[in-house]
């Protein structure tokens, strides 16, 4: 007992000076405009991440307003609000003041001309917002899109625009693999699915119109299962989607795929979108060890075949099965390394259908890009979420959002912390 | 103090290799339970049964396992939609294969009788006398199981009115 008094002693004692040697280094002071690293992450060299923000509950997407203001979007209502303001005001590196508005529930957040888009599950809401001061006009509420498929499955209505007025909505497929019986070992694919007339890709609809559905939209892209991640690369003018694969592959078809392969198969993909474009599902999937897009077993594959899957739209990154991209972002900041310019950063939420197989994912990618298509493999780098245990990870990462200087935020939704990625290098 | 320990040590020892010796069709059900788990159920309600968040129902401590046997029987032989199940205020949104097709009355049993004796669980064995009973009553019944009302992780159930919109 006494040894542990002494040593708590001699510990205060090399705290106060390390207080008093850090006080007294002015320019160390001056140089470190953001706090310790104290976000628990891994990252590249001279990267730090604070935690902005903590316990804010089901934080999905991300969006940060002209004033440095982060706008988090819930997917449960916290004490009655469903969007949270978070604000720096001492300027610390850390949210001091968060507000919260906005009676629904859902994933998808943008800020665009002068209007915050926030997604429920069944279509798009915005309010007014002076990005100056961060002030969204809540009374000023309108529905922009409305009546959305919403059954269960893949209900998230992750969205976003571009720069000439239009907004790209995920559909997701409430659904596997389209079978007669959804997620039933054995019941064939239904051909031609008909879930696709409704969901399973992204439609387009007009930024500024009220109340538009099925009927005012254009389908955008189909063969898409479920995208989460997605974003308007205005570097090259284009719509980029990460797709969530299907899952089962091992537990319904244990002749073509063992333990391992169901647990990295099929891809998750993403693609970069011309209007018109079909990726595959539910007919198809990217096979990671035979590199190419295969037939699903559900529509007569044996893991050779390629049949009409030779005809749909590449992908352009693949990544190990289940990992579950639930956001993409295009970095157009300065602060960071050249390498990261227009690149893409990926937060993958984690798996769960690589059972038995440890789980994996609970990262942030980056992917390098020149011209709008990759330059290399893609890389992890933001890690150390998931904390001790894989398999039940601490922190689910969900949403990204660039902040005004340059910084990267990263949300999760297990248990809402929101990190704030800065680079302090040269 | 260390007497205390040894003590309490040798008594579970006594209680488990008691609790084995009387009940060895228990026991053949738990072990043969794991093996349906494993090929059936584990990939979305996970080796701890602690299933997936907002996905997959977790099979720890909820009414939904530990409670009548003949309506958890019927969740596995007909399935459900996806969104029954709610625990603590949260839906789940995949939809439950049914088994019916898939697996025998006693392949159901051993699979629900390791649950129920898992994962911190612990309450009475299925039969597969108890699984046919629920597969003779049919699919109608389910459908009253999947609008049962909310279910509390560790309370008894709660009685919702069911959202109108």
């Amino acid at each position: 007992m006494r040894y542990i008094k002494s040593f708590f002693i001699l510990y205060s004692f090399v705290c106060v000076l390390g207080l008093a040697a850090s006080a007294g280094d002015t320019t160390e002071l001056n140089k470190t405009a953001v706090p310790a690293d104290d976000g628990g992450l891994t990252l590249p060299g001279s990267f730090t991440s604070v935690k902005f923000a903590t316990d804010l509950g089901r934080a999905r997407h991300l969006a940060v307003a002209a004033n440095g203001d982060v706008f988090v979007k819930l997917e449960k209502l916290k004490e009655g609000k469903g969007i949270l303001r978070l604000r720096d005001t001492n300027g610390d590196g850390k949210a001091d003041n968060i507000t919260g508005f906005g009676k629904f529930a859902g994933t998808g957040i943008k800020i665009k001309n002068g209007y915050l888009y926030a997604s429920d599950n069944s279509g798009v809401y915005r309010f007014k917002i002076d990005e100056k001061t961060g002030t969204v006009n809540e009374a000023s509420v309108q529905r922009i899109v409305t009546g959305l498929w919403d059954r269960h499955q893949h209900e998230a209505k992750a969205f976003t625009l571009d720069n000439e007025g239009n907004l790209y909505v995920n559909i997701g497929a409430p659904s596997n693999c389209c079978q007669v019986q959804d997620r039933t070992k054995g019941s064939p694919g239904i051909d031609p699915c008909p879930i696709l007339d409704s969901a399973g890709g992204i439609w387009q609809f007009k930024a500024d119109k009220l109340n538009q559905s099925y009927a005012q939209g254009v389908r955008y892209a189909t063969g898409l299962r479920n995208v989460v991640g997605l974003d308007w690369n205005t570097e090259v003018n284009d719509l980029y989607v990460t797709q969530h694969g299907r899952d089962m592959l091992f537990q319904f078809n244990p002749e073509l795929y063992d333990q391992k392969a169901g647990a990295e198969n099929p891809a998750e993909e993403m693609f970069r979108l011309k209007k018109g474009a079909d990726c595959g599902w539910p007919y198809c999937y990217y096979d990671n060890d035979k590199k190419g897009k295969l037939l699903n077993p559900e529509y007569g594959g044996d893991r050779n075949k390629t049949g009409r899957c030779d005809m749909k739209t590449k992908s352009i990154v693949q990544f190990p099965g289940h990992l579950g991209p639930n956001d993409l972002l295009f970095y157009t900041g300065s602060s960071f390394p050249a390498k990261y310019k227009n690149g893409a950063f990926i937060a993958f939420h984690g798996s769960w259908n690589r059972s038995p197989e440890p789980q994996a994912g609970y990262f942030v990618v980056f992917v390098p890009f020149k011209d709008g298509m990759p330059t290399a493999k893609w890389e992890v780098f933001a890690n150390g979420f998931a904390g001790a245990n894989i398999n039940r990870a601490t922190y689910r990462p969900c949403g990204l959002a660039q902040g005004t200087d340059g910084s990267l935020y990263v949300c999760d939704d297990n248990n809402g912390t929101v990190w704030k990625i800065s680079y302090s290098g040269k | 103090m260390k007497g205390i320990f040894i003590a309490i040590g040798f008594f579970f020892l006594l209680a488990s290799s008691f609790r084995s010796k009387q009940q060895p069709a228990l026991k053949a059900s738990i072990e043969r339970g794991l093996k349906v788990y494993t090929a059936t159920c584990m990939a979305c309600h996970q080796a701890d049964g602690l299933g997936v968040q907002r996905m997959n129902p977790p099979l720890v401590k909820t009414k939904w396992v530990l409670g009548d046997k003949k309506a958890l029987a019927k969740i596995v032989l007909n399935g459900l939609k996806g969104g029954e199940i709610v625990i603590d205020d949260d839906d789940f949104h995949n939809p439950m294969p049914p088994q019916k097709t898939q697996l025998t009355d006693q392949q159901i049993a051993d699979a629900l009788t390791y649950v129920r004796n898992s994962f911190g669980n612990r309450a009475s064995a299925v039969t597969a006398a108890d699984v046919k009973a629920a597969r003779d009553a049919g699919p109608g019944a389910a459908a009253k199981v999947s609008t049962a009302p909310a279910v509390k992780k560790t309370a008894v159930p709660v009685k919702k009115a069911p959202a109108k919109h």
